[in-house]
């Protein structure tokens, strides 16, 4: 009688390999490799695609040990809330290392996707010389680098397909880097430059979109004016995703009709964004594609008010995806709901950062679309008020959030009706939303509304929290409850020592927890890092105060603590003190 | 004089700026002006940031966004003449690249060279601007961006010319033509 085992010794090693060449998602094959050590060899050889949460978790010699053979590397560097100015710009995150280490690995790295990190030119030049596979870069909220960098990827990686870039800081060095595309460059399937904020050559580009054959996605910058745009897309009429410069022309002339003409015959378009610069009364040459989309970003276009952005967007039945500003009011979210029925995701920014102005949305809005869209699974909200009420009701009517991010413009305002904490609200939320991953919430909050995630939210991933809560109860009722938690950032909450030393294992199984002006003391974050040395506790401090003078009561202004396999990092800048 | 601040101040009667004049206030000679002319104290607009938003990193913004965002109005340029009464030729200004009236009266000072036209009523000259009714209007009665969607063109008039018209901001009734 044969053991399990032995049937497994059995299966040849290359059944296993085709096997999981199923798996593409990395937690799956991450729980393949668990099974049994000829089932890691086996999964650590046939790896292509590598995702590493937090660059400072692993090394990159470790990495290539394990998966000599990957292909495709995704690294996210600086927390989340850098986004927010949290961070100091060089606390670090530096992708230069990690190339380097590839480099010398001998890996044959075709795909590099970047979050958060800091990439310089010499990185980037690295990149373009050394791997002559290269085919895909996507820079996200990254910085450090100039065109000078674009223009070696460019010039060198002849078989590139994708150069992806969204939101990044990137300095121009007016080197007319898109004119670097040699002219058998004909690879590309996907472009997108819309974060930059030089000039490209006109012409260069229009000879580049139409030999690339291939091209799906291209999204241009501001500095690409209509007419140019009109002569692109007379040249790819096959694009799926268009990104559009600047949107402003006089309707009155030739061009802006050559632009309609165009436009309707570009039948695959499901995805438009751009918009950073245009007048309103050009939105009309979009009209004839409105139909035929799927997901639309509007939300760098504050000059198109409500009347207008509904005009566009009533037409727009198929959308699913929606990016819009709070200029859209509640009565233009309420034409989205009656005309968007497929929609399934919605982000709704500010458009006056400042508070100054009094567009905003309120939670009629919220209500509308949450009646409307029963599809509904992801929304990010700025909002100037929000009532328990809604919150009720919107979790009634979309049970399938996936994320639900609210925030008010004032981080502790209550119940606008009620002028109670909108504690019962989000709970409703996470009680209806079964499969919730991702939450933020923000007003008037107690200690209560934590009871009801730690007791509801089973699958939550990811939690958001500023100025909420009442004591340590409120963080520890997150920690029992949420068993999924990867992701915990918390911001001047009343939180301290108590919560944070409770369940000092819990970190292990997390990626990472922020705090920063909340109640923990420096020496509660030394007892931490002295009971888990395989947590890196960084401190935060940027007043350059000499370690020697901190007090063990004294309350740490920012702490950042992550998991990790390689000890604290050697690149902490002097005003982050791994303890 | 009445304070028509938005900022619920107390009701004494200073002639200082509305918020003390610290947070965001961009020219950074506003101290000097706290004594002068009051024009500046009525739009509270003008100040960027009001007390209870300077939180940092609220709202959770990225700042890649916060460039792109903007204080309400549209972001296209808007310039418009301005004209200064003995000067050989015109100037253009762009009124969308200031946060307020500080900003402008600045830029002004320095296009001209005639510095002193913001304050008190001891100046020889004082800024007026014509608006979409085609009406002539002393600049800093209104906030300031009503000011800016409506201003076609700006005047720095010889106060002699305007003897006889008292020039306090909330005297001035508007549709008063005065000849340009």
């Amino acid at each position: 009688m044969h053991s399990f085992q032995s049937m497994l010794n059995y299966f040849p090693e290359e059944v296993l390999e085709h096997v999981f060449d199923f798996l593409t998602s990395h937690r799956d094959r991450n729980a393949v490799s668990l099974v049994c050590k000829s089932w890691y060899a086996v999964e650590r050889f046939s790896r292509e695609k590598v995702f590493v949460g937090n660059c400072y978790a692993i090394s990159p010699e470790r990495l290539i040990a394990r998966f000599p053979r990957f292909r495709s590397l995704t690294l996210k560097g600086k927390p989340h809330f850098a986004d927010f100015n949290l961070v100091p710009n060089d606390w670090g995150g530096y992708v230069q290392p990690w190339i380097e280490s590839i480099v010398r690995g001998g890996v044959n790295l075709e795909e590099l996707r970047l979050k958060r990190m800091l990439v310089s030119d010499e990185s980037l030049e690295l990149l373009a010389t050394f791997f002559p596979n290269f085919k895909s870069l996507v820079l996200v909220s990254c910085e450090g680098f100039t065109t000078d960098g674009l223009a070696a990827i460019a010039s060198n990686c002849r078989f590139l397909r994708e150069l992806d870039l969204q939101e990044n800081e990137v300095e121009d060095r007016r080197g007319q880097w898109l004119s670097c595309f040699p002219d058998s460059c004909t690879s590309l399937v996907s472009l997108n430059f819309t974060c930059l904020k030089g000039e490209v050559n006109l012409a260069s580009l229009e000879r580049l979109v139409a030999r690339c054959r291939n091209l799906r996605s291209l999204r241009v910058n501001n500095a690409v004016p209509l007419d140019a745009l009109q002569r692109i897309l007379a040249q790819a009429p096959q694009l799926v995703d268009l990104g559009t410069g600047s949107f402003v022309h006089d309707p009155d002339t030739e061009s802006y009709n050559k632009l309609e003409t165009s436009m309707q015959k570009c039948t695959s378009i499901t995805s438009l964004s751009g918009f950073l610069d245009v007048s309103a009364r050009c939105l009309p040459a979009v009209y004839p594609i409105c139909g035929q989309l799927t997901s639309l970003n509007l939300s760098y276009a504050p000059g198109i008010y409500s009347d207008e952005l509904v005009k566009l967007i009533c037409y727009c039945n198929r959308l699913e995806r929606l990016l819009v500003l709070d200029t859209i009011g509640d009565k233009g979210l309420g034409v989205v709901a009656s005309s968007c029925k497929e929609l399934q995701e919605l982000r709704v920014f500010l458009s006056d950062v400042y508070g100054i102005g009094n567009t905003a949305v309120t939670e009629e809005g919220l209500v509308a679309i949450s009646a409307g869209c029963p599809k509904l699974n992801s929304i990010l909200y700025f909002c100037q008020q929000m009532t328990n009420e809604a919150l009720i009701m919107v979790a009634k009517n979309c049970p399938n959030f996936i994320r639900f991010r609210l925030c008010t413009l004032n981080p502790t305002v209550p119940d606008a009706i009620t002028m109670q904490p909108l504690d019962e609200g989000f709970g409703a939320i996470v009680k209806s939303c079964k499969d919730l991953k991702r939450l933020s919430i923000s007003g008037l909050l107690t200690d209560q509304v934590f009871l009801y995630i730690g007791r509801y939210a089973k699958q939550l991933e990811m939690l958001s929290i500023a100025f909420a809560g009442d004591s340590d109860k409120g963080m520890l009722c997150v920690l029992n409850g949420c068993k999924k938690l990867k992701k915990l950032e918390i911001r001047d909450c009343p939180f301290g020592n108590v919560a944070l030393l409770a369940d000092m294992g819990k970190y292990e199984t997390m990626r990472s927890l922020w705090m920063s002006s909340c109640e923990v003391t420096f020496g509660a974050c030394k007892t931490l890092a002295r009971k888990m040395p395989r947590l890196n506790v960084e401190i935060i401090n940027e007043n350059d105060q000499i370690e020697a003078s901190f007090d063990d009561k004294q309350k740490v202004e920012k702490m950042y603590l992550y998991r990790t396999l390689v000890g604290p990092r050697k690149d902490a800048p002097g005003f982050v003190w791994t303890l | 004089m009445a304070k028509y601040s938005s900022l619920g101040l107390e009701t004494e009667l200073t002639l200082a700026l509305p918020g003390g004049g610290g947070g965001g206030d961009p020219s950074g000679s506003m101290e000097t002006k706290q004594k002068k002319r009051v024009f500046f104290e009525f739009s509270g607009e003008e100040s960027k940031v009001v007390s209870k938003n300077q939180v940092v990193g609220w709202p959770p913004v990225c700042s890649y966004r916060r460039k792109n965002s903007f204080s309400g109005e549209e972001r296209t340029k808007m310039y418009v003449k301005v004209s200064m009464d003995g000067a050989p030729f015109l100037r253009k200004i762009d009124l969308s690249a200031h946060e307020g009236y500080s900003g402008l009266i600045m830029a002004l000072e320095k296009l001209f060279g005639c510095y002193g036209i913001g304050e008190g009523d001891n100046n020889e000259y004082v800024p007026i601007y014509e608006d979409k009714d085609g009406d002539w209007m002393l600049v800093g009665d209104v906030p300031w961006q009503m000011f800016s969607g409506s201003c076609k063109r700006l005047r720095i008039m010889k106060r002699l010319d305007a003897k006889g018209i008292k020039l306090h901001a909330k005297d001035l009734l508007k549709g008063i033509s005065i000849e340009a």
